[in-house]
């Protein structure tokens, strides 16, 4: 296959790749995007497998072997995985993107096959060192992130003294030793600063996602689909390979705006997300603490929730992050169907930022087989809650959370969220009282027309359904 | 200074509706507002002056009077010329207006220098239902098409097996399943009937079953819903085999009830002559689109007619006839509208063009006319939700993504944006070497197209995007396979081709995880998606 049709090749599969993303903006073709995306890729690697850079006769069966040995891993997990922890899987597979990025940036450095000249040869130079400085970041805040999201690190946010100044020094020293790369004469000298680099942006990766707390993460695992496509579109530049660029280029975007929404859901600046903790400003000390709500709550049983349900013409359900993992998606689904033979009105109200990645809960109900076109988003129902009889909250805090709309002095003031408490009857599951991941108190709880049922999800619900159905 | 609320009576011939209700002004001065009402204008509707000022209203002795200190007027009808005249400079006016057919009247509530905001033209978007009073009428409307149906018809609705012998039950045929059509559908359902039903719009069919009734679909393939969920013109083609639908059904039917309208249109002529002598003697016919000329050939509108020994009823005033149910259903929409104009809750109110529900229905703000209003932003074509069947779900489309962007961005942010792009393109132009340009170009250009598409997705797919764009990132793999073995690698003097093949091997074994992991869970992921 010659250079002019494998770049042909190429263009065809970046055109496949773009179709794909665009096959997403509906439930309906996005089964036909995720296959544009397959031929895509089909295509990009074998006109590589067969185009001018490849000697067959050596490489065919490492790569056959390489692709086979990933693809059965790829494959299992894919098969494997829980829909409750795409999460984790995500972010796990955005780390190996960032190590695949390391290893083509090492070795196209010591790559001595391809010479380049003046400033060409410091643009290659600066590209791989970029290259793999966003790799190495990819990688380790990948690793951090399934971590936590896989509750072997915990939650809370991991805070050092003068992180930022920590931050700022990772940064000075990057860019000396970057300096010092270029500069060096030959392949061993600027391998020295090459690997401190790397070093230093493996510690950064870490250091930036510890500093991220469990409700921030939708925003992290987006952020670092970005850094996954910006590594791709470096790799690119270093091997002046288009289709490596445009497709990096895509994922890059793409991340960045699903980082930009879930900032947006969440009323808080990228920066401030991303440099960690919550409320850095300071306001977090409870600012409302003279008006702390002192009304009890009014707890209620499974079986009173299940008697205020049959009563109800039109519910809305409101799933959160303890829905996913008490796994209570099923349970819910099955009230959902037995309210809606009886004749009620179940719809789904999905916050931007319910869970713990962006589109996380629709994934859940969508496994529970719950239809799309009752699931809504939160503009579209909003204006509903009036109407409402009974809305059930499971699992979810802060994105109900009245004080954002209501207290300017709350860490989460001007927040958008869900309003629950205009519903005629509000009932949240929670396990007990504590406040959500912000630390926030919630004056919902304690509304004259809320009622609390205490337990957990997956047992409650059970119980509803058991009650329901009797 | 809070503003004054006046209900004047209603002078329109036959009107017997009245734009407030007990329940409805005990709200409005909860906003704020004082409420004052003509003397004996809630007679028509059951409700009187005592039981208003009980809510909090002030009872003006005369229209006169009411119009000279209100600030804001509720009618039911468009005001007549007196009215207008009445009315002080300044008042805000909420009515119905019909704007299109009322040019003159417009142009003369404009000279007055009056706001005006016409109920008849509340935006369709989900966020304006609560106001949307042409819905609580037709709701109204067609409950009661079934009533003076079955006034006028000699028979009962439901079948009975009785010690007198058997009695059939009565077969309805609905036209037309939009808000009247669907209500019709409820009440005769409801006196035990078999109903059928029929409409341009294939979507409605499973409304139509929701409510128990039988959807009569007109074989032939046309899509029928126009701009904002409302029913357009059809096709020659198309109202043929529909009229051989209705012939059959008028040969088979004992009640025939037509809502058939299309916007800024005459009503469509659905039932022919013929069509009518071909029902039974002693079948009915009503007509709900009588005022705009009717669906059948035969209807007088406004009148009861026998015409081949059946029944037409043209009533142009049926929510009138249930005048004290009209009343509070348009009052709450009034007061939902006003709760959206007072959204300070201090008796004041805010004509805010920047809200396209408040927008749409102004018509008239201070004295200048704004109608017809700018297009709506969003197609937000969601299914006409039926206020009286909360059995059906309320059909959304989503409306994609988030729209571009969203936030606008200050001119000063603007300028400093273009100057950093500008100094960093100059700088990349200026140094770079053309092979980099190249690609910078193909970088630059893909990072526009990523932004365009990325909006358009819908945000309950945003785990598939990321699983899905997870795996196209492990394009990488492209990058490791050139290294794995490139042809030239044999005579390069001191390629490290082993650590190379390594590093490369490796790397693709990561890629390929993802590749074929990421599209697979991507797909197991979307085949759950489902209706």
């Amino acid at each position: 296959m010659s250079e002019n049709i494998a770049t042909i090749a190429y263009l065809g599969a970046a055109i496949l790749f773009i179709m794909s993303l665009g096959g997403l903006s509906n439930p309906e073709t996005s089964r036909r995007g995720n296959f544009y995306g397959m031929v895509g890729m089909t295509i990009a690697v074998l006109a590589t497998v067969l185009g001018p850079r490849v000697d067959v006769v050596i490489g065919l069966s490492w790569i056959i072997g390489a692709l086979a040995v990933g693809g059965g891993v790829g494959l299992y997990a894919a098969r494997k995985v829980q829909m409750t922890q795409m999460p984790e899987l995500v972010a796990l597979m955005h780390s190996l993107v960032g190590l695949a990025a390391c290893f083509v940036g090492f070795a196209s450095y010591i790559d001595t096959s391809v010479v380049y000249t003046g400033a060409e040869k410091a643009i290659h130079e600066v590209e791989i060192y970029i290259g793999i400085l966003i790799g190495a970041v990819t990688f380790s805040g990948s690793v951090i992130a399934f971590g936590k999201l896989s509750g072997k690190i915990g939650g809370k946010p991991l805070l050092l003294p003068a992180r930022h100044w920590l931050n700022l020094l990772a940064l000075v020293l990057v860019i000396w030793f970057g300096v010092r790369f270029v500069a060096a004469p030959d392949v061993n000298a600027g391998m020295i600063p090459l690997a401190i680099m790397t070093v230093i942006a493996l510690l950064f990766g870490i250091h930036m996602v510890m500093a991220i707390g469990g409700a921030d993460m939708p925003v992290v695992v987006s952020m670092l689909n970005s850094y996954s496509g910006w590594a791709a579109a470096t790799t690119g530049f270093m091997l002046a390979n288009d289709l490596l660029i445009v497709t990096g280029a895509l994922v890059g975007s793409s991340g960045a705006i699903l980082s930009y929404i879930m900032c947006r859901a969440m009323n808080r600046n990228f920066i401030s997300v991303i440099a960690g903790g919550f409320g850095t400003g300071g306001g977090t000390a409870p600012a409302a603490a003279g008006e702390q709500p002192t009304d009890e709550v009014v707890a209620v049983s499974a079986t009173e929730t299940a008697e205020m349900l049959r009563l109800a013409r039109s519910v809305v359900i409101i799933p959160g992050y303890g829905m996913a993992v008490a796994q209570a998606q099923h349970t819910v689904y099955e009230i959902t169907k037995l309210l809606r033979e009886k004749g009620v009105s179940v719809r789904f109200a999905i916050h931007p930022v319910a869970g713990r990645m962006p589109g996380h809960m629709n994934v859940l109900l969508a496994e529970a087989k719950v239809p799309y076109d009752i699931v809504l988003e939160m503009d579209e129902i909003n204006d509903d809650f009036l109407d409402t009889d009974v809305s059930i909250v499971i699992g979810a805090n802060d994105i109900v959370n009245p004080a954002a709309e209501d207290d300017p002095a709350s860490p989460i003031a001007g927040m958008p969220v869900l309003q629950v408490w205009k519903s005629k009857t509000s009932i949240v599951m929670k396990r007990s009282m504590a406040s959500g991941y912000a630390g926030v108190d919630n004056p919902l709880f304690f509304k004259e027309n809320n009622r609390m049922l205490f337990g957990d999800a997956k047992k409650m619900l059970d119980e509803v359904f058991v009650a329901l159905k009797g | 200074m809070a503003l004054a609320i006046g209900v004047p009576r209603e002078t329109f011939a036959d009107e017997k509706k009245i734009a407030a209700a007990p329940e409805v002004v005990e709200k409005l001065v909860k906003l704020g507002f004082s409420v004052r009402i003509e003397s004996g204008a809630g007679a028509a509707a059951n409700f009187s002056d005592a039981a208003f000022s009980a809510a909090g209203a002030t009872i003006a002795s005369n229209a006169a009077d009411l119009f000279a200190v209100s600030d804001i007027i509720f009618k039911v009808r468009a005001p007549s010329k007196d009215e207008v005249v009445a009315m002080r400079p300044g008042t805000t006016l909420i009515s119905f207006i019909w704007p299109a057919q009322n040019a003159e009247l417009m142009k003369q509530m404009s000279e007055r220098r009056l706001t005006v905001l016409a109920m008849d033209s509340v935006p369709r978007i989900s966020r304006a239902q609560k106001m949307d009073a042409l819905s609580s009428m037709a709701n109204i409307a067609g409950y009661r098409a079934v009533i003076e149906a079955a006034h006028h018809f000699g028979r009962f609705f439901t079948g009975q097996i009785t010690a007198a012998g058997k009695v059939p039950p009565a077969k309805v045929f609905v036209i037309g399943a939009g808000v009247a059509g669907l209500a019709a559908l409820g009440a005769a359902v409801g006196l035990g009937a078999i109903v059928r039903a029929n409409d341009t719009r294939p979507e409605v069919g499973d409304q139509v079953k929701s409510m128990g009734a039988e959807f009569v679909p007109v074989n032939y393939q046309e899509e029928g819903t126009g701009v904002g969920g409302y029913a357009k013109v059809m096709s020659e083609g198309f109202q043929k085999a529909q009229r051989e639908v209705f012939a059959n059904q008028a040969k088979d039917v004992d009640i025939i009830i037509t809502t058939a309208l299309i916007p800024g249109k005459p009503a469509p002529k659905l039932i022919t002559a013929e069509m009518v002598r071909s029902m039974r003697p002693g079948s009915v016919i009503v007509d709900l689109a009588a005022e705009q000329g009717g669906n059948c050939e035969l209807t007088v509108p406004g009148e009861v007619v026998v015409r081949e020994d059946v029944t037409i009823i043209g009533y142009t005033d049926l929510p009138s006839r249930l005048s004290k149910q009209a009343s509070t259903l348009y009052a709450t929409n009034l007061l939902r509208l006003t709760e959206e104009l007072c959204k300070t809750k201090d008796g004041l109110i805010d004509i805010n063009f920047e809200d396209e529900a408040i927008r749409g229905t102004t018509v008239i703000k201070d004295g200048e006319i704004t109608w017809p209003p700018p297009p709506p932003r969003v197609s937000a074509a969601l299914a006409y939700a039926q206020p009286v069947v909360t059995t059906a779900a309320v059909q959304k489309k989503s409306s994609h993504g988030h729209g571009a962007g969203g936030a606008s961005i200050s001119a000063k942010t603007l300028i400093t944006v273009f100057a950093v792009a500008a100094t960093l393109f100059w700088l990349i132009g200026a140094f770079a070497p053309v092979s980099f340009l190249n690609h910078f170009t193909v970088f630059v250009l893909a990072c526009f197209i990523g932004y365009m598409v990325v909006w358009n997705v819908t945000p309950s797919l945003h785990t598939p995007l990321m699983s899905v764009t997870n795996a196209i990132s492990s394009i990488i793999a492209v990058g490791a396979i050139v290294q794995v073995a490139p042809p030239i690698a044999s005579s390069a003097t001191d390629r490290p081709n082993t650590l190379i093949l390594g590093l490369a091997v490796a790397a693709l074994a990561l890629t390929a995880i993802n590749m074929f992991g990421g599209f697979a869970v991507t797909r197991r992921m979307l085949a759950m998606f489902r209706k």
